[in-house]
């Protein structure tokens, strides 16, 4: 019988992944000529710099009508604005501005990111590595600190995700935790030591923004200071989640292959301002340093080779909850994409190995 | 000790671009800057096993494909996280259109 997954950074499944060489292993990737992807990759200050600029005017002006607003219920529209750039669309420009690739010029994207962490509860030394680790080792069980559904998956959890309470309430005390100077055994596995005290750094400074606004609020007697900063993480994630989620859920694991682990899925213009092109997720995985804004580009030149894309995000989700549901009983079980004619087949020496099933060996 | 050895010729290499070159069971990146100058480092980031000959060169940094890690490709000083170990750089020179490096 397959032994349970070991999602732990420092267990079984990881020295499994490590024996197997599925750790660090060489990854598919679609043939672009060099010349092709040099143009996509070229960086641009241009198409960031307008989006952000967008996006602060939008935030101030949603933050605007929040305090104009307040206490009575034309307050609910700006809430509405204000949770989503706030608590959602935060997290592309943290993952855009943290592979460097959204600006040309670096300390627009350092900027950019440090602002979309504070916003996200996450500590931006501590998420820069565990995304570079998930880069390295998409989805390999034991290696990848982000997998959001673990199987079997926990429906109640994904459910409530959308609400940012167990993010929260997960986010703030891990930002506590390191402010104090403690980081747990998974952090330490991905972060290097030489980087340790800079994530215990960047944990005291987003206490002490949190330790100020709470003050303000104190001092105003008002709400508005904490509505502004902080709980848009719990009212404002639903996007952010109805997206993020899709980019692996049902999906294999423990393959090389990102069309296997990796969902691309079309969606409307307004999602994809928030979400910044990363619906384009299997081309993402492949070249992470194609910036957002040419991953439509790359789409078109390389989706001959890829499964078809779900056309809407009610499709992919109507996809994936059977396979969600049948994982409850059978956790091996997962959505394999076809892929069309015109494209490479999977590597199956790689993709038919179990190493769940080696664990019971 | 010196050991000269013939890398590419010049033009294999595009301005601001960097190419591949393998030479005893080694890899290194051949760059050529936007100033038409030639530079060299080990072909590996130093953060993990990616090839930096399919990164992107900008100005004087080399960027991994693989966590975007830069470099500066002249000096091979790592620019920051996720490279906190800078690159090893070989010193070079262009003889009748040839770019040798000097991996002694």
């Amino acid at each position: 019988m397959a032994k349970k997954r070991d999602y732990s950074l420092v267990g079984e499944s990881t020295r499994l992944a490590i024996e197997t060489g599925l750790a660090s292993a060489e990854w598919y990737h679609t043939d672009v000529p060099r010349k092709t992807m040099k143009e996509l990759m070229q960086r641009s200050d241009g198409p960031a710099i307008r989006d952000t600029i967008i996006w602060i005017v939008a935030i101030l002006g949603s933050a605007a009508g929040i305090v104009w607003f307040w206490c009575t219920w034309w307050i609910v529209p700006f809430l509405f604005v204000y949770g989503v750039l706030y608590g959602s669309s935060s997290d592309s420009r943290w993952h855009e501005c943290g592979h460097g690739t959204a600006f040309r010029t670096r300390w627009m994207n350092d900027i950019v990111y440090h602002i979309a962490s504070f916003m996200l509860m996450r500590n931006p030394v501590q998420w820069r590595w565990s995304h570079a680790r998930h880069h390295t080792d998409t989805i390999i069980v034991g290696r990848d600190a982000e997998i959001a559904v673990m199987r079997p998956p926990d429906l109640i959890k994904a459910a409530l995700a959308f609400t940012g309470i167990l993010d929260f309430r997960y986010s703030l005390p891990t930002l506590v935790r390191q402010a104090f100077g403690t980081l747990s055994d998974d952090e330490k596995s991905y972060i290097p030591e030489m980087e340790l005290h800079k994530a215990v750094t960047a944990a005291r400074w987003h206490m002490v923004v949190y330790a100020a606004t709470i003050a303000v609020a104190i001092a105003l007697g008002s709400w508005i200071p904490l509505v502004l900063i902080g709980l848009p993480r719990l009212y404002g994630t639903w996007h952010m989640v109805l997206t993020g989620l899709l980019q692996h859920i049902g999906l294999a694991d423990n393959v090389t292959d990102h069309r296997l682990n990796t969902r691309t899925v079309y969606m409307n213009p307004v999602s994809r301002f928030i979400y910044w092109n990363m619906n384009y997720h299997v081309e993402h995985h492949m070249f992470p340093m194609v910036p957002y804004h040419a991953l439509p580009k790359l789409h078109e030149l390389i989706r001959h080779d890829l499964p078809v894309a779900n056309p809407s995000m009610w499709h992919a989700y109507r996809e994936v909850w059977p396979v969600l549901l049948r994982q409850l009983k059978y956790e091996d079980y997962y959505l394999k994409r076809e892929l069309p004619p015109t494209a490479k087949p999977y590597r199956g020496e790689f993709h038919d190995l179990d190493i769940t099933a080696a664990a019971a060996e | 000790m010196a050991e000269w050895v013939e890398a590419c010729s010049v033009d294999d290499v595009d301005e601001e671009d960097v190419i591949r070159f393998d030479h005893g069971g080694r890899t290194f990146a051949i760059y050529r800057s936007p100033e038409d100058a030639f530079f060299a480092t080990d072909g590996f980031c130093t953060h993990e096993k990616a090839h930096l000959a399919e990164g992107l060169v900008i100005d004087d940094i080399i960027e991994c494909p693989k966590h975007n890690g830069r470099f500066n490709y002249k000096t091979g000083q790592a620019k920051g996280a996720p490279v906190c170990v800078n690159l090893k750089t070989y010193p070079v020179k262009v003889e009748a259109g040839k770019v040798m490096i000097d991996i002694g």
